[in-house]
């Protein structure tokens, strides 16, 4: 077996909200690490955290305390613009509800995050190209969402999630709106941009036969990570 | 695709909604422009009025008139040009309803005090010659269709009968603020009829027109001239041309005022409206505002998406609104053409439209701004599904 390094490193991460004058507890000193390549898929109870762990992964939303440190970034100290600019590089978002602009066109929504880079006209084309080809939607490049069924339309959102060539990409419940077949189109696509293309997958999932897709699983209860973690290898 | 293309796209989503924000904004840019005109030809008159020339009347009111013998002493003060005089005819064209200005005036005078109403040399001479002459403002003659040497008919209101007169000159404006809708005639032709039938009202002009040789006398002339009829049976009011107008005017000053106040209420009433829809609009797309935050996208893009959409529309407004003000003050000024002599739309009145605009729009987005850009993403993509 080869050694791998940790790309996400998490110490102590707590996190609360405040509900007017009460604090609400969600993450409880949460410590674990999750290698490069990996993919993993975090379950657990509704309102057990885990959309709140996957966004404070992903660096949308701020903790109380601890450490999350990704590909060696301490991720707390960076501003708010910092972090936005950290997100366009090193992150790609699939979310269940696909959230994609009604406005733009497949082609649009996948081109979305290459505007914040300085790549030309040409250079973004042939990327979103390429997106589009490895979701295997070159056909539907002109396509609004509203035309699109939900399995397509998620495989919009993947291809926008890998255009810029993150390393991670975070999922929160990719397959939690889709049919079967659609669903197991998206985790098939999932898998092989983890085995195929090296991403980093960290999927929270409610469905036992999405997370059968990932190596290891992980069990949330009431914001304690479970100690009996399950893995594939 | 450029980030400005989805303020386009974002803009015409809501077709209905968009639709009816411009409208109200068009209405808006033409009520505001069309007042603004209202209150600008209101005081056209003061507008145009020159600063080297005098208005003399009776002291006790303008329905007094003054002795024609004054026009010699007027003569000699010093640094009076040019004396003419007139009276007030108030004659009706056909019936009431057919109201323009019409003078008797002492012609030659009148004309040399007056050079911005240009009549070609062969109508002048024309209109001098004869003492049946008459001659009237361009827009007049086109509104009645009056042709040279047509003979129009005036009923007397102050001075009763029906007086007939020869067209003999048509006059133009030298600019558009000038007013071509009056019509004049020999001052003679009157008060000789007057001598005939009312001789109590003979040679007795309702007011003086005094020239000054340079307008930085104006005002010792007008106090030299008041004092020379001091405690004479006529005492006098001289003022200046601009004063004169204004004194007329400005007994309707609440109404300039309330027209100017409604021409604010409608600014504020549309912002509100707009801001509204901006409103409803950014919080529908809250989640999308989140999603474009969590692919990396600043405070800034979002604001500029917002602000965008906000300026686009009252921008289209503005200029739809622009668009018909010309056409519909042209309207309103040939319905309206005897009483707004006249009415025209500024170019300032355009550069308040847009500027009206441009605020409007950008008021209209603060707060959508604002709290779009406040929310937190985690909470922004709360709101999908
Ligand atoms: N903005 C917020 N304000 C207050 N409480 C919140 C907020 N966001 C989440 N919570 C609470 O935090 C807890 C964890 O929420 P979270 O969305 O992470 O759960 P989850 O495991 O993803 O649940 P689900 O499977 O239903 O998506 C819940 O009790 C939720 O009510
Ligand atoms: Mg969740």
């Amino acid at each position: 077996m080869e050694y791998k390094t940790p790309l996400v490193k998490i110490k102590n991460l707590c996190k609360s909200y405040r509900r007017g004058s009460q604090i609400i507890p969600v993450l409880e000193n949460i410590t674990f690490d999750i290698e490069d390549g990996e993919f993993l898929a975090l379950m657990g109870p509704s309102g057990s955290g885990k959309s709140t762990l996957l966004n404070l992964i992903a660096g949308i939303d701020t903790f109380d305390s601890g450490i999350i440190n990704v590909g060696g970034v301490d991720i707390a100290t960076l501003s708010e613009t910092e972090l936005a600019q950290w997100r366009s590089t090193n992150v790609g978002f699939i979310f269940q509800f696909y959230n994609l602009i009604p406005v733009l066109t497949a082609f649009g929504n996948v081109e979305l995050p290459l505007l914040l880079t300085r790549l030309s006209r040409k250079e973004r084309r042939e990327h979103v190209e390429t997106a589009l080809r490895i979701v295997n939607l070159s056909d539907r490049m002109n396509h609004y969402p509203g035309q699109l069924s939900g399995g397509q339309q998620q495989r919009v959102a993947i291809a926008r999630a890998v255009v810029t060539d993150p390393t991670i990409i975070v999922a929160d419940e990719p397959t939690g709106d889709l049919d079967r077949i659609s669903a197991k189109e998206v985790l098939e696509l999932m898998d092989r941009l983890n085995v195929e293309f090296g991403k980093t997958i960290i999927m929270v999932t409610h469905d036992p036969h999405a997370a059968e897709k990932a190596r290891t699983i992980k069990h949330l209860e009431k914001g304690i990570l479970n100690a009996h973690n399950q893995s594939r290898l | 695709m450029h980030i400005i293309n989805l303020v386009f796209k974002n803009t015409f989503r809501h077709k209905l909604r968009t639709s009816l924000t411009i409208l109200g904004i068009v209405i808006v840019i033409l009520a505001f422009g069309l007042l603004r005109t209202v209150v600008s030809a209101w005081y056209a008159g003061v507008e145009s009025s020159s600063a080297s020339r005098l208005v003399t009347r009776n002291s006790i009111s303008l329905v007094f008139p003054l002795p024609l013998s004054y026009r010699e002493k007027i003569r000699q003060i010093h640094g009076v040009k040019l004396v003419s005089y007139g009276n007030w005819f108030g004659g009706n064209y056909i019936d009431e309803k057919n109201f323009f200005a019409n003078f008797a005036v002492e012609p030659a005078s009148y004309l040399e005090l007056y050079p911005e109403y240009i009549l070609p040399s062969n109508q002048r001479a024309a209109f001098l010659r004869d003492r049946k002459a008459a001659i009237a403002g361009q827009k007049l003659a086109i509104k009645y269709g009056w042709r040279i040497g047509d003979t129009i008919t005036l009923k007397g209101t102050i001075f009763p009968g029906n007086w007939e007169f020869v067209l003999r000159g048509i006059y133009r404006g030298k600019d558009k603020s000038t007013d071509e809708t009056q019509f004049f005639f020999h001052w003679n032709y009157l008060n000789e009829s007057l001598k005939k039938t009312m001789s109590l009202r003979a040679d007795q002009p309702g007011f003086y027109l005094v020239g000054v040789s340079n307008p930085n006398l104006a005002e010792e002339v007008a106090v030299a001239l008041d004092k020379t009829f001091k405690n004479s049976l006529a005492e006098t009011l001289t003022e200046t041309e601009k004063a004169f107008q204004l004194s007329f005017v400005s007994m309707s000053e609440a109404i300039v005022v309330a027209i100017q106040l409604v021409s604010f209420v409608v600014i504020v009433i549309i912002m509100a409206v707009l801001a509204n829809t901006m409103a409803m609009t950014a919080r529908e797309r809250i989640g999308e505002y989140a999603v474009l935050k969590t692919l990396g996208f600043g405070g800034w893009h979002i604001a500029a998406l917002i602000f965008g959409e906000s300026l686009f529309i009252s921008m289209i407004g503005c200029t739809f609104g622009i668009a018909f003000t010309f056409p519909i003050a042209k309207v309103f000024g040939d319905t309206m053409g005897t009483y707004f002599p006249v009415f025209n739309v500024a170019t300032k009145t355009i550069y308040l439209d847009a500027a009206v605009s441009l605020f409007v729009g950008a008021v209209a987005a603060v707060i959508p701004t604002w709290r779009a850009i406040k929310i937190r993403i985690a909470d922004g993509l709360r709101r999908i599904g």
